[in-house]
């Protein structure tokens, strides 16, 4: 078995571990009556235990990439995303041993295992690096900026905890709604995950050739049934469908195509998930977070944007402008990428001051947490899959 | 303004809400609080004191953090709109002329990018408003962290370990109780808090234990770091502190380096390498095949030359400096200046190769070779015949007036109008020839036929100096320093001390992490059997550990 292989075995076993580490800590925080009597509870040591496995086969799957390749692992979607997964599970078994509360494994497990899921969907080769990226400023840039995020990433899984546990579900208000929204995002991302799947095991292609919008003829294979066209798109493959609409230029019609099938499954997952649990998707959660301690999770949740912000500075800010210029010429280009970048650590500076100085805890904080993971996300998948920029990495 | 005498004697400056030394509370709505603001340490600051001036009311506005947390909020919002279309920086099309511009959103993005255009988002981080932001934001973190940093050193200097009763009352965490042996809980206390590594301080039956207080200060240094940068920033604006130039550099050219005097460039080579699923690593192999091609180096190697330093003005001596190949990722390092490989045009025409041919023998009169940067006029071939350059259009755009017309000096499309004398045609007859076309004023007998062309690439090379680095890099420290001593240590300090009677009160406080604080104080609380105490904003957890104990 060649080392490329083991790596990809090495994933799926981590992958595994996390999916059943999440259902003892789920007996964990069930069985026991508050956070003060689960603190060492049997089930939640076995999760934690099957957790830290899972953690240290994922870092062998980094670990035997990075030597198969030849470089760290975190040179496209796949890779940023499945070691952003990793890190966040590393950040939460650390806050695991800082505060033992198996709630916040219950809830940070579940979304370690979507992000792994929506890494996979991605090209999963081993890709040689082009010159752009040939530097040992790969390593230190991507590795530090994902740790950073991975971090201030567990502290929307505290404010989630906290909203979910404290937000009245029983009747209509706005903070409801917005967090069945939260919700339903993520039951987009399975939807996503679920789409792809079918149709790559399905084995769908489709040709066209299309005028790309610096008018220069250009080919894409698309993965899904194609539902918008590109830019003066021509089929060249019969048998696949014929598109419903051709987009203007600009638009990437397959991403487009991606997006809508996969909103389409989500949607019809969720409203699935609402005909069979006959209540909105964060009060099935309820129950679990009640059982977590609100101040603990305040403290968490800002601790960890505490211990994050540095290290996303560094990583994200400091080391990006150090690198941009022995790559780029220039510290900072106002690149798409870039730009995200300052807007979360502006984004986070301002939860900072809003905490420090204007007071805002419990939920205030808690949405501002959660606010914040949304724009690490955009940043990730937005930006790179359609603003693009220098970065664009898929 | 009057000072405000307390009652333990201490003179506060006009605006103290907590006094300085024994925290009673000076000011009505402190009496009234329950649990007391401990932000600032209820320190007299200047935007929260006098607000009458017109000066004043600037520095109440900047120092406030709402209105600081308004700027970044504003300065992210802006900075968003900005990502939404490519800026103008990122367009390819001549960036000084606006109507190619409007153009060019308004093809891609119709009328939202007309719109986008015309409010000045295309051009979004240049723009004046964002430059007025961005200087409001420096502003207020300079006078905002003023405002508070003054008042806070001085009242933590000053504070006094015995506080009274009323400013323990009205911590977060607080406790008080029955004690049979206060001095030996007093004792047993500051065994522990020292072991505990706190700064311990007694006055009569008072005990402060206090640690990391420097954490404090990690807000305002972080600040003075954020300054810093933004100083570097603006020194760019000082000639000499910043080169950024672009040039182009064919092989085999030798130019001078625009900005950067002196020095002169030579472009031996350049070369493009792609991966090949032959030579390139096993595991490579599935990705190349997907993708296609994937360049593995841009490279362009060059030779660097100054002129001599004993030279007289004008003359061109080289003293050759040093040979390098400049690859992304690594670029040329000399005196401060970085040269980048950033473009490359490959495959330009260097010169053409023609032949004089009889048109119907085909009889050769020999051939001749056009350098295309540096066309000859006269072209001697054999048997006595020869071809006149009579006209050369190195990038030739069709014909306007009656004349062919070159879009730019770069032989993209090279053009020629030839004189062609041979001995049996001694006037010489003329002709146009371009590639792939041939006109004449009238029948010829002799054509210059294309036989080849020599091409070359060209290196897009960057050109930068730039003496802020050192300032922002600083900056950037003083940054990570201050932002570090900030976040990851916590001003935690505990006050136990008797009260009336048997009395023992402890209160306790931290700037974040009450987590922690309240962890080592249950040890402190064990070892010294202090009373049990209460935190005023957590009740589940009181309840919890009750619950606990059960």
């Amino acid at each position: 078995m060649g080392l490329a292989s083991l790596s990809a075995n090495l994933l799926l076993v981590s992958f595994i571990a996390y999916l059943v580490a999440t259902l003892f800590f789920g007996g964990a925080v069930k069985g026991a009556k508050s956070e003060a009597s689960y603190r060492n509870h049997r089930w939640g040591n076995v999760g934690i235990t099957i957790t830290i496995i899972g953690f240290i086969t994922h870092l062998g799957y980094f670990i035997t990439r990075w030597i198969a390749s030849g470089h760290a692992p975190v040179s496209n979607m796949f890779e940023f995303t499945t070691a952003f997964g990793m890190m966040l599970v590393g950040s939460f078994i650390l806050l695991f041993f800082l505060y033992r509360t198996p709630s916040l494994g219950l809830f940070a497990l579940p979304i370690a295992i979507i992000i792994i899921g929506y890494a996979s969907m991605f090209p999963r080769e081993i890709t040689p690096l082009i010159p752009a990226l040939q530097s040992y400023w790969l390593t230190i840039h991507v590795i530090t900026a994902a740790l950073g995020e991975s971090i201030l990433a567990i502290s929307a899984v505290a404010g989630l905890i906290y909203l979910v546990k404290n937000i009245d579900m029983t009747k209509p208000s706005r903070q409801r709604f917005w967090i069945e929204a939260v919700m339903f995002t993520v039951v987009l991302v399975l939807g996503f995950v679920l789409s792809s799947t079918t149709f790559k095991l399905t084995g769908y292609e489709a040709h066209f050739t299309y005028i790309d919008k610096n008018q220069a003829p250009a080919k894409i294979e698309y993965n899904y049934p194609p539902l918008f066209g590109m830019h003066e798109y021509e089929a060249q493959t019969p048998e696949a469908m014929t598109p419903w609409a051709e987009m203007p230029a600009i638009v990437n019609a397959k991403t487009l195509t991606t997006f809508v099938w996969s909103i389409a499954t989500g949607t019809v997952l969720y409203l699935l998930l609402r005909l069979i649990f006959r209540k909105p998707i964060a009060a099935i959660f309820q129950p679990f977070a009640k059982k977590a301690n609100s101040q603990l999770m305040d403290e968490i949740g800002y601790r960890s944007v505490l211990i994050g912000f540095p290290v996303f500075t560094l990583g994200a800010l400091i080391f990006a402008m150090i690198w941009a210029h022995e790559a780029w010429s220039r510290f900072w280009g106002w690149d798409p990428k870039e730009v995200w970048a300052l807007i979360t650590w502006l984004f986070y500076a301002a939860f900072l001051h809003l905490r420090l100085s204007k007071g805002w805890e419990g939920k205030k904080s808690a949405w501002l947490a959660v606010i914040g993971f949304v724009i690490i996300m955009f940043n990730l998948i937005a930006v790179n899959l359609i603003i693009a920029g220098l970065h664009s990495y898929a | 303004m009057s000072k405000i005498k307390c009652q333990c004697g201490h003179d506060n400056p006009f605006g103290t809400v907590l006094c300085e030394k024994c925290g009673r509370p000076m000011t009505e709505e402190a009496k009234n609080s329950e649990v007391v603001d401990m932000r600032y340490e209820g320190s007299a600051r200047r935007s929260q004191t006098y607000k009458r001036s017109i000066i004043d009311k600037i520095w109440n506005f900047f120092s406030s953090v709402k209105i600081g947390v308004s700027i970044i909020v504003a300065v992210l919002a802006t900075s968003a709109i900005g990502t939404l279309f490519p800026q103008k920086f990122y367009v390819p099309v001549n960036q000084d002329s606006p109507s190619e511009l409007l153009a060019y959103y308004e093809r891609l993005y119709g009328f939202v990018g007309t719109l986008y255009y015309k409010l000045g988002f295309y051009d979004m981080y240049n723009s004046w408003w964002f430059k007025i932001l961005i200087g409001m934001l420096g502003t207020s973190i300079i006078i905002a962290s003023v405002d508070r940093v003054i008042p806070l050193y001085k009242s933590l200097k000053k504070q006094r370990t015995k506080r009274h009763p009323s400013f323990m009352k009205r911590q977060r965490i607080y406790g008080v109780g029955h004690s049979e042996n206060a001095d030996e809980s007093l004792a047993k206390a500051e065994e522990k808090l020292k072991e505990l590594k706190y700064n311990v301080k007694t006055e009569n039956g008072a005990i402060l234990a206090e640690k990391n207080r420097f954490s404090r200060w990690g807000p305002y240094i972080n600040h003075t770091g954020l300054i810093i940068f933004l100083f570097g920033i603006l020194l760019r604006g000082i000639p000499g502190f910043y080169v950024d130039q672009t040039m182009w550099i064919r092989e085999g050219e030798l130019r001078s380096i625009p900005g950067a005097p002196g020095y002169y460039l030579e472009n031996k080579d350049f070369s493009m390498e792609l991966y090949s699923k032959e030579e390139a690593d096993e595991v490579f192999g599935t990705a190349i095949d997907r993708v296609g091609t994937i360049v593995k180096s841009y490279q362009t190697e060059v030779s660097l030359y100054k002129t001599k330093e004993d030279n007289l003005p004008g003359s061109t001596d080289l003293e050759h400096i040093k040979d390098y190949p400049i690859i992304v990722n690594k670029p040329l390092k000399f005196d401060g200046y970085n040269i980048f490989q950033m473009d490359y045009r490959q495959d330009e025409l260097k010169s053409m190769t023609m032949e004089l041919i009889e048109k119907e023998t085909e009889k050769s009169y020999g051939q001749f070779t056009i350098d295309l940067d540096n066309p000859e006029g006269v072209y001697e071939l054999n048997d006595g015949a020869r071809v006149d350059l009579i006209g050369y259009y190195a990038d030739y755009d069709g014909v306007e007036n009656g004349e062919p017309v070159s879009k730019s000096p770069i032989p993209n499309n090279p053009a020629f109008i030839f004189n062609m004398i041979t001995p049996e045609n001694p006037k010489g007859e003329k002709s146009f020839v371009a590639i792939r076309q041939t006109l004449e004023t009238q029948e010829n007998v002799n054509k210059v036929k294309f036989v080849g062309a020599e091409t070359r690439d060209i290196s897009g090379l960057t050109i930068r100096k730039d003496k802020t680095l050192y300032v922002l890099l600083f900056g950037g420290l003083i940054f990570m320093i201050g932002v570090i001593q900030g976040a990851y240590w916590n001003h935690r300090r505990i006050w136990i001390q008797k009260g009336e009677g048997e009395e023992l009160l402890v209160a306790a406080h931290t700037n974040k992490n009450w987590f922690s604080l309240k962890k080592e104080l249950n040890a402190v609380k064990d070892v010294a059997g202090l009373p049990k105490y209460e935190d005023r904003q957590d009740n589940e957890s009181s309840t919890e550990e009750e619950e606990g104990e059960k």
